[in-house]
Protein backbone atom coordinates (compact mmCIF):
# COMPACT_ATOMS: atom_id res chain seq x y z
CA UNK A 1 0.00 0.00 0.00
CA UNK A 2 1.33 3.23 -0.43
CA UNK A 3 2.86 5.62 2.64
CA UNK A 4 2.51 9.20 3.24
CA UNK A 5 5.65 9.33 1.11
CA UNK A 6 3.90 8.35 -1.87
CA UNK A 7 1.48 10.63 -1.50
CA UNK A 8 2.91 13.45 -0.66
CA UNK A 9 5.38 13.19 -4.13
CA UNK A 10 2.15 12.65 -5.89
CA UNK A 11 0.37 15.67 -4.66
CA UNK A 12 3.21 17.59 -5.11
CA UNK A 13 3.85 16.51 -8.67
CA UNK A 14 0.54 16.80 -9.50
CA UNK A 15 0.33 20.27 -8.66
CA UNK A 16 3.52 21.18 -9.62
CA UNK A 17 2.18 19.60 -13.63
CA UNK A 18 -1.41 22.16 -12.63
CA UNK A 19 1.06 25.43 -12.31
CA UNK A 20 2.88 24.74 -15.16
CA UNK A 21 -0.34 24.45 -17.68
CA UNK A 22 -1.92 27.04 -15.97
CA UNK A 23 1.03 29.22 -16.10
CA UNK A 24 1.39 28.24 -19.87
CA UNK A 25 -2.60 29.62 -20.14
CA UNK A 26 -2.34 33.05 -18.79
CA UNK A 27 0.94 33.72 -20.06
CA UNK A 28 -0.57 32.82 -23.64
CA UNK A 29 2.35 30.18 -23.95
CA UNK A 30 0.56 26.93 -24.05
CA UNK A 31 0.78 26.84 -27.75
CA UNK A 32 4.51 28.25 -27.87
CA UNK A 33 5.35 24.85 -25.62
CA UNK A 34 2.84 22.81 -27.08
CA UNK A 35 4.51 19.63 -27.15
CA UNK A 36 5.83 20.66 -23.36
CA UNK A 37 1.99 21.39 -22.25
CA UNK A 38 0.86 18.03 -23.57
CA UNK A 39 3.05 16.27 -22.21
CA UNK A 40 2.59 17.84 -18.12
CA UNK A 41 -1.26 17.18 -19.40
CA UNK A 42 -0.59 13.59 -20.31
CA UNK A 43 1.07 13.26 -16.93
CA UNK A 44 -1.53 14.80 -14.92
CA UNK A 45 -4.05 12.60 -16.97
CA UNK A 46 -2.17 9.15 -16.16
CA UNK A 47 -2.21 10.07 -12.23
CA UNK A 48 -5.77 10.65 -12.90
CA UNK A 49 -6.63 7.16 -14.70
CA UNK A 50 -4.04 5.45 -11.76
CA UNK A 51 -5.49 6.82 -8.75
CA UNK A 52 -9.06 4.38 -9.24
CA UNK A 53 -6.66 1.81 -10.11
CA UNK A 54 -4.99 1.82 -7.46
CA UNK A 55 -7.39 2.36 -4.71
CA UNK A 56 -9.46 -0.54 -6.46
CA UNK A 57 -6.99 -3.24 -6.80
CA UNK A 58 -4.21 -2.02 -5.48
CA UNK A 59 -0.18 -1.40 -6.05
CA UNK A 60 0.73 -5.03 -6.43
CA UNK A 61 -1.87 -5.68 -8.72
CA UNK A 62 -1.42 -6.47 -12.48
CA UNK A 63 -3.56 -4.06 -13.64
CA UNK A 64 -2.12 -1.10 -11.84
CA UNK A 65 1.17 -2.22 -12.94
CA UNK A 66 0.65 -2.43 -16.61
CA UNK A 67 -0.79 0.51 -16.56
CA UNK A 68 1.96 2.14 -14.62
CA UNK A 69 4.42 0.69 -16.96
CA UNK A 70 2.54 0.92 -20.26
CA UNK A 71 1.74 4.70 -20.02
CA UNK A 72 4.53 5.76 -18.59
CA UNK A 73 6.51 4.01 -21.72
CA UNK A 74 3.59 6.26 -23.88
CA UNK A 75 4.73 9.52 -21.85
CA UNK A 76 8.33 8.74 -22.63
CA UNK A 77 7.76 9.28 -26.73
CA UNK A 78 5.88 12.19 -25.62
CA UNK A 79 8.91 13.83 -23.84
CA UNK A 80 10.96 12.98 -27.38
CA UNK A 81 8.51 15.85 -28.68
CA UNK A 82 9.18 18.04 -26.41
CA UNK A 83 13.37 17.59 -27.10
CA UNK A 84 12.64 17.64 -30.36
CA UNK A 85 11.24 20.67 -29.33
CA UNK A 86 14.18 22.15 -27.53
CA UNK A 87 16.10 21.26 -30.86
CA UNK A 88 14.28 23.30 -32.90
CA UNK A 89 14.50 26.40 -30.14
CA UNK A 90 18.54 25.57 -30.21
CA UNK A 91 18.88 25.60 -33.95
CA UNK A 92 16.10 28.03 -34.90
CA UNK A 93 18.56 30.74 -36.15
CA UNK A 94 20.38 28.49 -38.24
CA UNK A 95 16.78 27.93 -40.34
CA UNK A 96 16.79 24.26 -40.25
CA UNK A 97 12.86 23.74 -38.51
CA UNK A 98 12.62 21.03 -41.36
CA UNK A 99 15.39 19.06 -40.70
CA UNK A 100 14.97 18.82 -37.23
CA UNK A 101 11.50 17.95 -38.47
CA UNK A 102 12.03 14.92 -40.34
CA UNK A 103 13.94 13.50 -37.59
CA UNK A 104 11.73 13.40 -35.28
CA UNK A 105 9.57 11.30 -37.84
CA UNK A 106 12.33 9.40 -38.52
CA UNK A 107 12.87 8.92 -34.70
CA UNK A 108 9.05 8.10 -33.90
CA UNK A 109 8.73 5.58 -36.99
CA UNK A 110 11.97 4.18 -35.81
CA UNK A 111 10.89 3.92 -31.80
CA UNK A 112 7.16 2.53 -33.30
CA UNK A 113 9.18 0.12 -35.43
CA UNK A 114 11.56 -0.95 -32.32
CA UNK A 115 8.53 -1.37 -30.13
CA UNK A 116 6.30 -3.45 -32.31
CA UNK A 117 9.34 -5.30 -33.20
CA UNK A 118 10.00 -6.31 -29.72
CA UNK A 119 6.62 -6.34 -28.43
CA UNK A 120 5.50 -8.90 -31.27
CA UNK A 121 8.60 -11.01 -30.02
CA UNK A 122 7.37 -11.20 -26.44
CA UNK A 123 3.96 -11.00 -26.55
CA UNK A 124 3.70 -14.59 -25.49
CA UNK A 125 5.31 -13.35 -21.97
CA UNK A 126 4.94 -9.84 -21.81
CA UNK A 127 5.72 -9.58 -18.18
CA UNK A 128 7.38 -7.48 -15.50
CA UNK A 129 10.68 -7.47 -16.29
CA UNK A 130 9.94 -6.96 -20.04
CA UNK A 131 8.03 -4.02 -19.28
CA UNK A 132 11.06 -3.01 -16.88
CA UNK A 133 13.77 -3.68 -20.01
CA UNK A 134 11.17 -1.65 -22.61
CA UNK A 135 10.86 1.17 -19.85
CA UNK A 136 15.10 1.02 -19.39
CA UNK A 137 16.00 1.53 -23.38
CA UNK A 138 13.02 4.36 -23.77
CA UNK A 139 14.88 6.35 -21.19
CA UNK A 140 18.14 5.68 -22.10
CA UNK A 141 17.61 6.55 -25.48
CA UNK A 142 15.89 9.90 -23.87
CA UNK A 143 19.27 10.29 -22.26
CA UNK A 144 21.32 10.10 -25.81
CA UNK A 145 18.82 12.59 -27.31
CA UNK A 146 19.29 15.30 -24.42
CA UNK A 147 23.02 14.37 -23.81
CA UNK A 148 23.39 15.04 -28.15
CA UNK A 149 21.34 18.38 -27.30
CA UNK A 150 22.91 19.20 -24.31
CA UNK A 151 26.62 18.64 -26.45
CA UNK A 152 24.77 21.45 -29.36
CA UNK A 153 24.04 23.82 -26.73
CA UNK A 154 28.14 23.50 -25.31
CA UNK A 155 29.26 23.98 -28.57
CA UNK A 156 27.07 26.68 -29.94
CA UNK A 157 27.75 28.59 -26.86
CA UNK A 158 23.60 28.77 -26.30
CA UNK A 159 23.46 31.67 -23.58
CA UNK A 160 19.29 31.24 -23.35
CA UNK A 161 19.49 30.59 -19.59
CA UNK A 162 15.59 29.22 -19.65
CA UNK A 163 16.62 26.73 -22.19
CA UNK A 164 19.55 25.65 -20.57
CA UNK A 165 18.04 25.19 -17.47
CA UNK A 166 15.07 23.00 -19.26
CA UNK A 167 17.22 21.16 -20.83
CA UNK A 168 19.59 20.30 -17.68
CA UNK A 169 16.34 18.91 -15.99
CA UNK A 170 15.18 16.64 -18.45
CA UNK A 171 18.22 14.82 -18.89
CA UNK A 172 18.19 14.83 -14.77
CA UNK A 173 15.32 13.09 -15.17
CA UNK A 174 16.13 10.82 -18.16
CA UNK A 175 19.75 9.86 -16.46
CA UNK A 176 18.60 9.47 -13.39
CA UNK A 177 15.25 7.05 -14.31
CA UNK A 178 17.28 5.17 -17.45
CA UNK A 179 19.76 4.37 -14.07
CA UNK A 180 16.83 3.25 -11.80
CA UNK A 181 15.66 1.02 -14.16
CA UNK A 182 19.01 -0.18 -15.54
CA UNK A 183 20.14 -0.92 -11.65
CA UNK A 184 16.70 -2.92 -11.45
CA UNK A 185 17.00 -5.06 -13.93
CA UNK A 186 21.01 -5.92 -12.22
CA UNK A 187 20.10 -5.85 -8.69
CA UNK A 188 15.67 -6.82 -8.08
CA UNK A 189 16.71 -6.79 -4.57
CA UNK A 190 16.86 -2.99 -4.11
CA UNK A 191 13.28 -2.40 -5.70
CA UNK A 192 11.62 -2.46 -2.34
CA UNK A 193 13.63 -0.60 -0.93
CA UNK A 194 15.42 2.15 -2.86
CA UNK A 195 14.96 1.93 -6.25
CA UNK A 196 10.72 2.11 -6.52
CA UNK A 197 11.26 5.85 -5.05
CA UNK A 198 13.58 7.11 -7.90
CA UNK A 199 10.84 7.22 -10.64
CA UNK A 200 8.39 9.06 -8.76
CA UNK A 201 10.37 11.19 -6.97
CA UNK A 202 12.02 12.10 -10.53
CA UNK A 203 8.05 12.46 -11.79
CA UNK A 204 7.55 15.11 -9.37
CA UNK A 205 11.38 16.69 -9.86
CA UNK A 206 10.45 17.28 -13.68
CA UNK A 207 7.40 19.49 -13.36
CA UNK A 208 8.69 21.13 -10.17
CA UNK A 209 11.77 22.37 -11.87
CA UNK A 210 9.66 23.23 -14.91
CA UNK A 211 7.68 25.48 -13.35
CA UNK A 212 10.62 27.20 -11.00
CA UNK A 213 12.24 27.71 -14.52
CA UNK A 214 9.28 28.98 -16.06
CA UNK A 215 8.49 31.18 -13.29
CA UNK A 216 11.86 32.79 -11.80
CA UNK A 217 14.10 32.84 -15.27
CA UNK A 218 12.99 35.46 -17.07
CA UNK A 219 12.40 34.70 -21.10
CA UNK A 220 15.35 37.25 -21.83
CA UNK A 221 17.89 36.12 -18.99
CA UNK A 222 21.83 35.04 -20.17
CA UNK A 223 23.94 32.71 -19.30
CA UNK A 224 27.66 31.76 -20.05
CA UNK A 225 27.53 28.49 -20.64
CA UNK A 226 31.23 28.10 -20.14
CA UNK A 227 30.57 28.97 -16.51
CA UNK A 228 28.49 25.51 -16.82
CA UNK A 229 30.55 23.23 -18.01
CA UNK A 230 32.99 21.11 -15.78
CA UNK A 231 36.63 21.61 -16.91
CA UNK A 232 37.89 18.88 -19.28
CA UNK A 233 35.48 20.08 -22.17
CA UNK A 234 37.04 22.14 -24.46
CA UNK A 235 34.64 24.94 -24.26
CA UNK A 236 35.98 25.72 -20.82
CA UNK A 237 39.55 26.25 -22.43
CA UNK A 238 37.93 29.62 -24.13
CA UNK A 239 36.67 30.71 -20.92
CA UNK B 1 25.65 -6.92 -19.94
CA UNK B 2 23.38 -4.02 -21.45
CA UNK B 3 21.65 -3.12 -18.41
CA UNK B 4 25.25 -2.74 -16.72
CA UNK B 5 26.19 -0.45 -19.74
CA UNK B 6 23.11 1.72 -19.38
CA UNK B 7 23.52 1.82 -16.03
CA UNK B 8 26.86 3.11 -16.25
CA UNK B 9 26.25 5.68 -18.80
CA UNK B 10 23.07 6.89 -17.28
CA UNK B 11 25.05 7.36 -13.74
CA UNK B 12 28.11 9.31 -15.58
CA UNK B 13 25.33 11.17 -17.72
CA UNK B 14 23.16 11.99 -14.08
CA UNK B 15 26.60 13.34 -12.74
CA UNK B 16 27.14 15.66 -15.21
CA UNK B 17 23.98 17.09 -15.80
CA UNK B 18 23.55 17.25 -11.63
CA UNK B 19 27.08 19.22 -11.76
CA UNK B 20 25.89 21.73 -14.69
CA UNK B 21 23.14 22.43 -13.19
CA UNK B 22 24.75 23.25 -9.85
CA UNK B 23 27.48 25.01 -12.15
CA UNK B 24 23.98 27.02 -13.45
CA UNK B 25 22.70 28.03 -10.32
CA UNK B 26 26.21 29.50 -8.55
CA UNK B 27 27.16 31.30 -11.88
CA UNK B 28 23.84 33.50 -11.76
CA UNK B 29 24.97 34.10 -7.84
CA UNK B 30 28.49 34.86 -9.14
CA UNK B 31 27.13 38.06 -10.89
CA UNK B 32 26.40 39.70 -7.67
CA UNK B 33 28.29 41.70 -5.86
CA UNK B 34 28.48 41.13 -1.61
CA UNK B 35 27.85 44.28 0.10
CA UNK B 36 29.53 45.93 3.44
CA UNK B 37 27.59 44.57 5.53
CA UNK B 38 27.34 40.73 5.07
CA UNK B 39 31.23 41.36 4.47
CA UNK B 40 31.03 42.57 8.27
CA UNK B 41 28.53 39.75 9.61
CA UNK B 42 30.19 36.96 7.90
CA UNK B 43 33.79 38.54 8.67
CA UNK B 44 34.56 37.83 5.14
CA UNK B 45 37.84 39.72 3.17
CA UNK B 46 38.75 40.36 -0.10
CA UNK B 47 36.58 38.84 -3.06
CA UNK B 48 37.06 35.47 -2.45
CA UNK B 49 35.20 33.23 0.17
CA UNK B 50 36.69 30.36 2.32
CA UNK B 51 35.21 27.46 1.26
CA UNK B 52 35.45 26.51 4.72
CA UNK B 53 32.85 29.25 6.03
CA UNK B 54 29.97 27.42 3.61
CA UNK B 55 28.72 25.75 6.56
CA UNK B 56 28.65 29.00 8.71
CA UNK B 57 27.20 30.84 6.31
CA UNK B 58 24.36 28.73 5.44
CA UNK B 59 23.50 28.57 9.38
CA UNK B 60 23.22 32.47 9.19
CA UNK B 61 21.00 32.21 5.61
CA UNK B 62 18.36 29.43 7.75
CA UNK B 63 18.60 32.57 10.24
CA UNK B 64 16.76 34.82 8.76
CA UNK B 65 13.35 34.99 7.27
CA UNK B 66 13.06 32.48 4.27
CA UNK B 67 12.57 33.96 1.06
CA UNK B 68 10.48 31.73 -0.96
CA UNK B 69 12.70 31.88 -4.69
CA UNK B 70 16.27 30.56 -3.25
CA UNK B 71 15.54 27.22 -1.08
CA UNK B 72 15.86 25.21 -4.10
CA UNK B 73 18.89 26.46 -4.94
CA UNK B 74 20.64 25.98 -1.10
CA UNK B 75 19.45 22.62 -1.33
CA UNK B 76 20.95 21.39 -4.52
CA UNK B 77 24.43 23.64 -4.04
CA UNK B 78 24.22 21.87 -0.71
CA UNK B 79 24.56 18.68 -2.26
CA UNK B 80 26.94 20.11 -4.85
CA UNK B 81 29.53 21.07 -2.14
CA UNK B 82 29.83 18.21 -0.18
CA UNK B 83 29.65 16.09 -3.44
CA UNK B 84 32.92 18.75 -3.96
CA UNK B 85 34.05 17.75 -0.67
CA UNK B 86 34.24 14.07 -1.63
CA UNK B 87 35.86 14.95 -4.74
CA UNK B 88 38.65 17.00 -2.94
CA UNK B 89 39.40 14.23 -0.67
CA UNK B 90 39.81 12.00 -3.50
CA UNK B 91 41.76 13.56 -5.91
CA UNK B 92 44.07 14.76 -3.16
CA UNK B 93 45.46 10.56 -3.83
CA UNK B 94 45.43 10.96 -7.29
CA UNK B 95 45.78 14.39 -8.72
CA UNK B 96 46.51 17.86 -7.04
CA UNK B 97 44.68 19.17 -10.04
CA UNK B 98 41.38 17.69 -9.59
CA UNK B 99 41.77 18.19 -5.72
CA UNK B 100 42.37 22.26 -6.61
CA UNK B 101 39.73 22.30 -8.76
CA UNK B 102 37.15 20.86 -6.11
CA UNK B 103 38.29 23.11 -3.76
CA UNK B 104 37.69 26.44 -6.10
CA UNK B 105 33.58 24.85 -6.63
CA UNK B 106 33.77 24.52 -3.05
CA UNK B 107 34.83 28.71 -3.18
CA UNK B 108 32.06 29.32 -4.99
CA UNK B 109 29.35 27.46 -3.42
CA UNK B 110 30.62 29.48 -0.03
CA UNK B 111 30.31 32.62 -2.26
CA UNK B 112 27.02 32.00 -3.16
CA UNK B 113 25.76 31.03 0.54
CA UNK B 114 27.32 34.63 1.06
CA UNK B 115 25.42 36.21 -1.96
CA UNK B 116 22.01 34.48 -0.64
CA UNK B 117 22.86 35.63 2.90
CA UNK B 118 22.80 39.25 1.21
CA UNK B 119 19.84 38.98 -0.55
CA UNK B 120 17.99 37.30 3.01
CA UNK B 121 19.22 40.17 4.97
CA UNK B 122 18.30 42.86 2.47
CA UNK B 123 14.41 41.46 2.62
CA UNK B 124 14.47 41.04 5.94
CA UNK B 125 15.43 45.04 6.12
CA UNK B 126 12.74 45.55 3.55
CA UNK B 127 10.24 43.97 5.61
CA UNK B 128 11.09 45.88 8.54
CA UNK B 129 10.99 49.05 6.50
CA UNK B 130 7.72 47.99 5.57
CA UNK B 131 6.17 47.29 8.78
CA UNK B 132 7.49 50.24 10.57
CA UNK B 133 5.81 52.16 7.34
CA UNK B 134 2.55 50.37 8.17
CA UNK B 135 2.72 51.27 12.14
Amino acid sequence: MLGPFDYVIWVTSFLAELYVVVWALTQKQFLRNISLNVYILAVALQSAVLYPLLRHYGAASLQYRYTYYYTDSLLIIFLYFVIMRFYKEMFREMHVGKYVQGASAMLLTATALFSYIVIHQNKDHLTSRFVVELGQNLYFVGVVLTYLLWGAIVKLKETRARLVQLVLALGIYFSANAAAYAMRNLFPGLQANFLRFIPPVMGAFLPLAWAYTFTRVPEKAKLETARVVAPGLPVQQHS
Amino acid sequence: MIAALICVASLAALLQFFMAHSRAVIAVYRRSELSEQVREVAGIEGQNVSSEQFGRLVQLVRLCPQKSDDQTDLKVVGVYYRMMGVLRSVGRAFSSRISAWAESERSACAYFAAVALDRRIANSRDLLAQQMGEN
